[in-house]
């Protein structure tokens, strides 16, 4: 399969994500944030860093990228879409997710290894099975989820979180285990039909054999899988 | 040439990160009475005359804040 990867003015985690797709033995190009043609693409991956030096709110400007009002039509029509960090962000601004993301609650950027629970959900970029824990680094400033009670609850009901910050034995502590505050200890989430998803940790960091851990490749081996099976 | 003041906070029950550490340093810094305090945007536009209050609504909504976490109040500034 083919992932377009776009690349808005500030990006900086492309290159990886690049990378993760041709170890996993698919196809990665770029898309420049003018562009508006989508074509000839399977997935669509927003990757993280500062787009347009995070003004206003993370991936507020970004948004409104020409690229973006194609990307929305892409999703609607049911085209996969990832966003990662300044990604997620940007999903969320964009109103294909819902929610916020916060500054992280103690004011510091924080990079560093996570351990994720994967939750029942509708995602289609996560076929692991529910409870798997997954090893996936953060690195962000603006982490911290938030969303209004009813939202949780909705999401909650159609399975639209997919992964939970958690120890590293998979158990959530009492004070949450989310590292940036995020509320339920949220890391991960997906829209109701389950092909747009957004998460803070980066998974394309985790693929290369080369790095240790490959814990990041089911993201974009999920999505693979399921596009070789709807065709 | 007309000029709007625009006021972006948090909505009720968001946390502000920023504003609690703010709290917590005042009141070591001996300022006890402080119980309170929230940190916000201020922002000012210049647009052109006869701009109606509605437009700045719109552009608030769209992309000065966040209807989802923030509240943003507007004020038409009095030329003096």
């Amino acid at each position: 399969m083919r992932f377009g990867v776009v690349i808005f003015p500030g990006s900086n985690c492309e290159q990886d994500v690049i990378h993760a797709a041709h170890v996993l033995g698919h196809e990665a190009d770029f898309v420049w944030h003018g562009d508006t043609d989508l074509s000839g693409f399977d997935a669509i991956v927003l990757p993280g860093g500062f787009s347009y030096g995070d003004y206003i709110r993370c991936g507020a400007v970004a948004r409104f990228s020409p690229v973006m009002a194609e990307v929305v039509r892409f999703a609607e029509r049911g085209g996969p879409v990832i966003g990662i960090c300044n990604g997620f962000q940007i999903l969320t601004e964009a109103h294909l997710l819902p929610g916020a993301l916060l500054r992280n609650r103690g004011l510091k950027f924080i990079c560093k290894q996570t351990t994720l629970k994967v939750e029942a959900s509708a995602c289609q970029w996560m076929d692991a099975a529910p409870g798997t824990l997954l090893r996936i680094p953060i690195n962000h400033n603006e982490g911290n989820y938030i969303c209004d009670p009813e939202t949780l609850a909705r999401m909650e009901a159609n399975g639209q979180i997919v992964l939970r910050y958690c120890e590293p034995d998979g158990s959530r502590a009492e004070g949450g285990s989310a590292p940036n505050g995020a509320l339920d200890d949220i890391a991960g989430i997906c829209n109701e039909r389950g092909n747009v998803f957004g998460l803070m940790p980066h998974p394309e960091r985790v693929v290369d054999p080369a790095v240790g851990i490959t814990d990041g490749a089911v993201v974009f081996t999920s999505i693979a899988k399921r596009l070789a099976e709807v065709g | 040439m007309a000029r709007f003041q625009i006021f972006v906070t948090y909505k009720k029950g968001i946390f502000d990160p920023p504003g609690a550490t703010a709290e917590r340093a005042l009141v070591s810094l001996g300022y006890d009475e402080v119980s309170s305090v929230k940190i916000g945007k201020f922002i000012q536009l210049e647009v052109a005359d006869g701009t109606s209050e509605e437009r700045v609504v719109e552009m608030c909504g769209k992309l000065l804040a966040n209807p989802v976490i923030e509240d943003f109040r507007i004020e038409p500034v009095e030329e003096a």
